[in-house]
Order: C-alpha cells, then structure tokens, then sequence
C-alpha cells in the first residue's frame, strides 16, 4: 500500500483514513469525523465522535444538537490519531473553518473543504499548505469567476443601501446564516439599524459564546410594525424569499449574495431586484495559486467544476483527478434551507 | 461611457418598473442629445451591422487571456453569452478611456471598412481602457442583442414620462424611420420625421384567449365571427404610392413578401390593412411549417418562389385615405374593407377573410373543431361595435384556439439556456419510440415553473453522459406530455414528423419512459389536407 493510500481512501461514505481510522466529512454516519466546517454538507448528523476546530465547535453543537460527542483544538494545533499528525489550518471560508492536514511517516495530504483566498474581515485568513496530496474543492472552477476586492463589494452594497432608502425602501441582502451573513454584516460596518432573520440571530449567539465578535444586530420579529423597519438593512436566509415575513415588510428591494450573481443570466434568474458577487469560495485564480502552493504531486479535486478544472491542471503539468463526493451547493442549499427552517406565519 | 454605464446599472439592480423608468428618465434628462437617440436606436433594435466578426473578438479574447479553447467555450457555456464571457475574461483594466455613447458608435461605424488589423488594435485598446461593465457594454455594442430588462414599451413610458407626450404617438415615433446623424433628440420626440414617413403602422389590436361560455358574451348577432389563420400577423401600409409590410413585432418584412407589393398595387387607394400572412397554394392555406421556409431569407429563389406562394387574408381596415378611422365599428370598417376589395379584380391569393356564417352560438363548437383541417388554428370572436384598439384589451375581440394535439415524450438532450436562463437547462429535446430505438420529435423550451426547471437542472447534473460543452446527453428518464398545434410530414426530419409550436405542457412525473408514445401513434395525429 502507498503512503498515499495509507492516509485517504475514498469510500462510499466520505473521505477515510485507514491508518488514523477516521472520515474527513464524511457523509454517512461513521464512528469519527474531523469536520472542516460548519456548513450542513461537511458537518452532518449521526457521527459517534467528531474532531473541528475551536471556533467551529459551538456552531457544530447549535446546529448539530448540544448532546454531540465533540472534541475541538485550535488552528494549528496538532493531535496525534493512531500514529497519524492531525492539524487545522484556516480556509477563510466561513468562521471556524479549516483545512485538514495529515502527515504519516512524512507524507501529507490536505484537504481544504471550501475555501477562500481572498481575506476578509471576518474570518482568520486563509493560509497555504504544502503537502504530497490535495484535495481542492472547485465550486468556482472556471476562469469567469474573480471577484471584486472587499473595499469594492463595500462601497456597492452600501450605495445600494443608500439608493434604497432614498426611495423609501428596505434593503434586505439574503445568504446563508452561516458564513454569508457574518460576512454581510462585516461588509455593512458602519451601517445602524441591522436586523437579522432569527435564525441568523440564534447562530450569532452561537458564535459570541465561542468568544468571537460581531457587529451589533437586531433580531427582525413579526411583531415589529412597519415603521421600524422602513429604510432600515435586513439579513436573512434565502429560504425566506417568497415568504410572507418578507410581503410584509414595507415596500422591500431584495438583493442575493452569492458568487453565482456573477453572472447577469444567474441575476436575473432569481425574482429579486438585485445580486452581488460575495463569495466564500475561492476563485479561479484562488483556486489555481492553491493548488500551485501545494506543490502537491497530486491533486483530486472535488465538487463544483471538477472535470474542468482537473482536465485544466492536467494540461498546466499538474497531475490531477475527479473525486466525486456529496459535497457542494446543491447539497448546501437543501440542507439549510431545512436547517434555516424559516418561520413563516 | 461611465453615463450609460451607470444607466445600465441602475437598470439592472431593481426589477421595479418604474424604477427602471426613474432611471431611464434621469439619464434623459442629462445625457447629450446624441447619446440620447443612441440609446433609444439600441433599445428598438435599430443598431448599425456588426463591424468586427464574432470568431476574430473570440479569438483575441483568447489570445489576451492565455486559455485554451475549450476552457473559453466552457465559460462561454456556463455564461450563456458572447459578450458578457469576454469581459468576465478579460484582465482588469491598464488605462481609462472616457467616450461617450455617441463617440464609440461613431467610431465603431468607421470599424467596419478598416483591415483585421486595424480592428484588432482598436478592439484591444478599448478593451485594456474599459472596466467589467463597460467591457460588456462595448462588446454588446459591437454586436448581438442589448437585452437588458428594457422593453420599448418602457421605453416609451420613460420618455411620455419626460416630456408629457402621449405614448402611442411616442411609440410611432421611435419605430419609424430615422437616423441618428440626421434627427434631433427634440425632433425625434416630437415626430417631426414622421409626417414623411408613409410607413408608419399601427399598434396592432390584440385577442385575449377566450374564458367564458360563448352565452355570457351575449347576443350572438352581435359577433362576427372569423377563423383564426395561423401564418404572420401583419400590416400593409399604402401611402402615397408607397408600399410597406410591418410584421407584428414591428419589423419591416415588405422585401420578403413580394408577390404580396405586386397585388396590392393594383389598389388605387390609400389604407393601412391588417390580416395574415399565410403560405398558399391553389386557394388553400399551408401549414405555417411551409410558411417558414420564406422567412429571413435574404434571397428568394425562383423555385421557392413557386413551392411557396404567400398570400393575404385581410382582417380589417385601420385607415383609409389618409383617415384613422380605427374608431369606427368593426362592423363599418368590415364594410369598408369589402368595398374595396370589391372595387378590382385582385390576383386571388390576396383576399378577404371570410366570414363565419352562424345563428345560434352552439353552431360553433362543430365548426372550431374542424378548423383544423382548413390549416386553420381556430376562431376568432369579434364584437362588431369593436374599434380597433390598440393593444390587448379584453371584451370585444377572443380568440378561440382548438385544443392543442398532445404526446408524451422522453428528454434525450438538455441545454443551457439564454440570458435570464443562462444557469439553468432549460431547452430540451425530446424522442418517442421507434421499434427498440429511440427518435427526436421535438425540442421545446418552456411551459415549465422556474422551480420544476432547477429541479430538472439538477438532476441533468447529476444524469448527463458527457461532462463538456453545451449541450447534455441524459439518460432517457424524464417523460413530458407535448403539446402543439399542428402535425405535418417531413423529410427535414429524422422522425418523417414535424411539429408546429411543440411546447412542454405538463412533467410527466407518474409515467415511466417505457410509457412513451411511439412514432407509429405520433403520425396518426395527422389530418389528411
């Protein structure tokens, strides 16, 4: 057996590693999972044991139950698992996330779960790893994705708050509660009045007792009458698009956050007024100066783009694969629409 | 370019109208003259012909971006646009260049007579001077169409907005004939061009389909009733010696329809006519499939010519003489239009269309549901104190459409979309058997829910057998009832069948494909003429 095989072996069930005995988010119950986030397709239900990071544990036990088996370590930190060094590294993708590094007997593999190379102003940046094997993921693998610089996206979303509110109108931005709407409230900074879904609210409180900081929000409840919230900035999940918390708000503008508002088809897709390129995943040239860093012999790449992007390495001289896993935005979408669960009354 | 620019991206963050006719109106009010009639000749289509090929700006596109072809096709692909994927590919900015509107148009008019090489240093100059947006801008207005959520309808809103004169008179002026070089903003709005023009048409008077029971419309004697004739709607405009064929999306079709200018000469009088353009032969009217063979050809051949003859059934009478007289009852200008038809011996493909003859409504059930085998697509319901109205407007005129001929069928292919449906697979092929095999009868591309086309997305996704490029093999699962209007033999096509108007009438979720229909059930559809 090769050292490779040694340290990752793709199974029906996720990401194993026989010599350590434990799955990298796994997606079928398994005895012990280290988890590179917090999002519902890396951290799923009904593991045994699971192993993240600090700053990802109070979220993994808000949304996974506050009974869970979870131990946590912090950035950088490495435990010893049958032999096999087990260390997380920041990914930059979304608060507490990492990439997973093991070494055996020299050999290293990582594997990023989602990234972003880009930093921000929420999460701990993104750092680059060398190692022997890297499993990437490429949600955004083709090059018409390169995003606009923080400073950018700052200044578009608050003068659209603005363009809002002079014509009487609440500007509410939808994303992800985990993730996307830290990094929303982050680039609103400066903004008053921020309202936020509940479940946004729930999983803020989450985070803070973990010891982190956010931007000061409100929580948006039904019972707040149309005056409080006219001209004012709501975040919420996008589950809640066609709800009737949102027809009740007065005379909204609805804006998506998302890198697939790169494109105007995608923008106007959705019945929204309005969509913004904010992404937690890395793009084109993100994803290429990973895979470059990691001076990896060998890399698989996972969900997104990954026959393009893989055939795309192949013919830049870096030897590369497929990896089919039930990772990405499909699988994302459905599983927070659910976990979001939006109160619609 | 920075005015238009930011105009297009007012436009593009809100799906209010009248937001889109706030910022419309602003960019009118500050704006150069110039830049104004610009703006108004690219949103109604009036763009000057393409001064740089599609394939040379591909090719320097990918010169500059260093990638290889597939990998610019896989883009191009996923974006579902020629222009927006070039500028999405193209590196940041070196310079800034500041042109407005009106200056790139003109520069882009002298393009066209320049060598490639000419055109290649001026496209690369202002590709490295230009951000995102404008990149995209400059590129659209090179070519391809500037869809961009503004219709000429808003359009002319933003400007009876603007200047407090009355749409419709708005809407002839901006679809009439006129130059950017040679026309003011202010006499452009004011029509001052259209006095001239003797082409000017009509807003078309539009049917809703019929929702009640034919007795609630009331007295049936108080309808005339004709059939629906499924060719192109259109009107001919005869004027002072002069000849014109507006189609119903105002485009000016008088060159592909010459057999019709022939007849209509022989008029001595002035009138605006509304009817159907139609495939004939030997008195009776093909299916629109034939009609379809003559249209946006540049040449027509001698031999098409004679395999496709066109003709004209009038429907009504718009203006005659000089005088709107679209006030008057229908029932008057159906009078009129007799009168003149009667006045001269007229070639007989260009003819009245006749009346239904009816007493009592249940009479019509038997006759709409024989239309089909006129090549008819139905009937048409008109109240004869009716004006003329411009655009839809319910109560005095219904179309009753026969029922569409359904099959069922399996997707065998699925390709990505265009603008709006760019992400989504939305344009579908569909196949029914053919002894142990299967053949394409049809592709359609709506009639589905938004939600039913990303479900259907994701599982293309998960099912497709090739994993480049844009079109998808899937397995043979997914079963759709097909509707269309109309059955015809072909040899153009695999199947021997043709359909006219498929469209996807319901998801299929309870039949399995082995269900489907076979080819042998499909041309059974079909009437003897």
């Amino acid at each position: 057996m090769s050292k490779e095989n040694q340290l990752v072996k793709f199974t029906k069930k996720g990401i194993y590693c026989p010599q350590g005995n434990f799955y990298l988010d796994p997606w079928y119950p398994v005895d012990y999972a280290i988890i590179s986030h917090g999002h519902a397709d890396h951290a799923r239900w009904g593991m045994k044991r699971y192993l993240c990071t600090d700053d990802s544990k109070t979220i993994l036990q808000h949304r996974l139950g506050a009974d869970i088996s979870i131990e946590s370590i912090p950035y950088k930190k490495e435990l010893t698992i049958n032999g096999v060094r087990v260390s997380f590294h920041p990914a930059g993708h979304v608060i507490g996330s990492a990439q997973i590094r093991l070494e055996y007997k020299g050999y290293v593999v990582v594997f990023t779960g989602d990234y972003k190379t880009q930093p921000d102003f929420i999460t701990t940046p993104y750092e680059p790893l060398k190692c022997n094997t890297f499993i990437t993921e490429s949600t955004f693998g083709l090059p018409i994705y390169n995003w606009k610089s923080e400073e950018e996206l700052r200044d578009d979303l608050h003068s659209w708050v603005r363009t809002n509110q002079s014509n009487n109108r609440t500007s509410v931005f939808l994303g992800y509660s985990l993730g996307k709407a830290q990094r929303l409230l982050s680039l609103l900074d400066g903004c008053d009045n921020i309202y936020v879904h509940r479940s946004i609210h729930n999983l803020n409180e989450a985070i803070l007792s973990s010891g982190i900081t956010l931007p000061k929000t409100k929580l948006w409840s039904v019972d707040l009458d149309k005056k409080t919230l006219q001209n004012k900035i709501i975040i919420a999940p996008p589950a809640i698009l066609g709800s009737r918390m949102l027809k009740r708000l007065p005379n909204p503008a609805t804006a998506i956050c998302s890198g697939w508002m790169q494109i105007r088809g995608n923008r106007r897709w959705q019945a929204v007024d309005a969509g913004f390129p904010v992404s937690d995943h890395a793009d084109w040239n993100g994803l290429i100066s990973a895979v470059k860093a990691s001076e990896a012999e060998q890399v698989y790449v996972t969900h997104g783009s990954q026959a393009v992007f893989s055939k795309y390495l192949n013919e830049i001289g870096i030897k590369a694969n497929e990896l089919i896993t039930e990772y990405g935005d499909e699988a994302l979408a459905k599983a927070e629409a659910e976990t979001d669960k939006v109160t619609v009354e | 370019m920075k005015l238009f620019s930011n105009l297009i991206s007012a436009i593009e963050i809100t799906n209010k109208t009248s937001a889109k006719i706030e910022a419309l109106v602003n960019y009118f009010k500050i704006a150069p003259d110039k830049d104004k009639l610009w703006l108004i000749a690219l949103f109604t289509g009036k763009r000057p012909s393409r001064p740089v090929k599609t394939t040379l700006m591909r090719e320097w596109c990918m010169e500059i971006t260093n990638l290889p072809e597939w990998l610019f096709l896989e883009s191009y692909s996923t974006v579902g646009d020629l222009g927006e994927t070039m500028a999405l590919l193209l590196p940041e900015p070196s310079h800034k260049l500041d042109l407005s509107l009106h200056e790139w148009m003109t520069e882009l008019k002298t393009l066209k007579s320049k060598s490639d090489k000419e055109k290649k240093a001026f496209v690369l100059e202002a590709w490295s001077g230009l951000d995102q947006q404008e990149c995209l801008i400059f590129n659209k207005l090179i070519g391809g169409s500037f869809r961009i959520g503004v219709s000429k309808k808003t359009l002319v809103n933003a400007l009876a907005k603007l200047t407090n004169i009355d749409a419709n008179q708005l809407m002839h002026s901006i679809i009439g004939n006129w130059e950017v070089d040679t026309i003011s903003f202010e006499e452009l709005i004011h029509g001052s061009h259209i006095n001239y023009d003797n082409s000017k048409p009509y807003p078309f008077c539009l049917a809703y389909a019929l929702e009640k029971e034919l007795y609630e419309l009331g007295e049936s004697n108080d309808w005339i009733i004709e059939q629906k004739w499924d060719g192109i709607r259109g009107q001919i405009v005869k004027r002072n010696n002069e000849i014109y064929i507006w189609s119903r999306g105002e485009e000016l079709v008088t060159k592909q329809f010459t057999e019709l200018v022939e007849a209509v000469n022989n008029f001595k009088d002035d009138f605006v006519i509304d009817g159907e353009i139609l495939a004939m032969k030997d008195n009776d009217v093909l299916l629109f499939n034939d009609l379809q063979k003559r249209l946006n050809r540049k040449n027509v051949t001698k031999k098409l010519l004679e395999e496709v003859p066109i003709g004209f059934y009038a429907y009504d009478i718009l203006e005659y003489n000089g005088d709107d007289i679209r006030e008057l009852p229908f029932e008057d200008r159906r009078k009129r239009l007799e009168s003149i038809f009667g006045s001269i011996a007229l070639p007989e493909h260009v003819q009245l269309s006749f009346l239904v003859e009816f007493n009592k409504w249940e009479e019509l059930h038997s006759i709409r549901n024989n239309s089909r085998a006129i090549n008819s697509e139905g009937l048409m319901l008109k109240q004869k104190k009716s004006p003329y109205h411009t655009g839809r407007k319910k109560g005095d005129w219904w179309k009753w459409k026969v029922d569409p001929l359904t099959i069922d069928a399996v997707m065998i292919y699925a390709q990505k979309g265009s603008g709006r449906r760019s992400s989504k697979y939305t344009d579908y092929t569909f196949a029914v058997k053919k002894d142990d095999a299967l053949v394409t009868v049809a592709k359609a591309y709506s009639g589905l829910t938004d939600k039913e086309i990303t479900e259907i997305s994701q599982w293309v996704n998960k099912n497709a057998i090739e994993k480049f490029g844009p079109v998808r093999t899937v397995k043979p699962e997914l079963v759709f009832e097909i509707a269309f209007e109309g059955i015809a033999l072909s040899n153009r096509h695999k199947s021997g069948v043709a359909l006219r108007f498929p469209r996807i009438s319901r998801w299929r979720k309870d039949k399995p494909a082995d269900e489907i229909d076979t080819i042998e059930t499909v041309k059974q559809l079909i009437t003897a003429p």
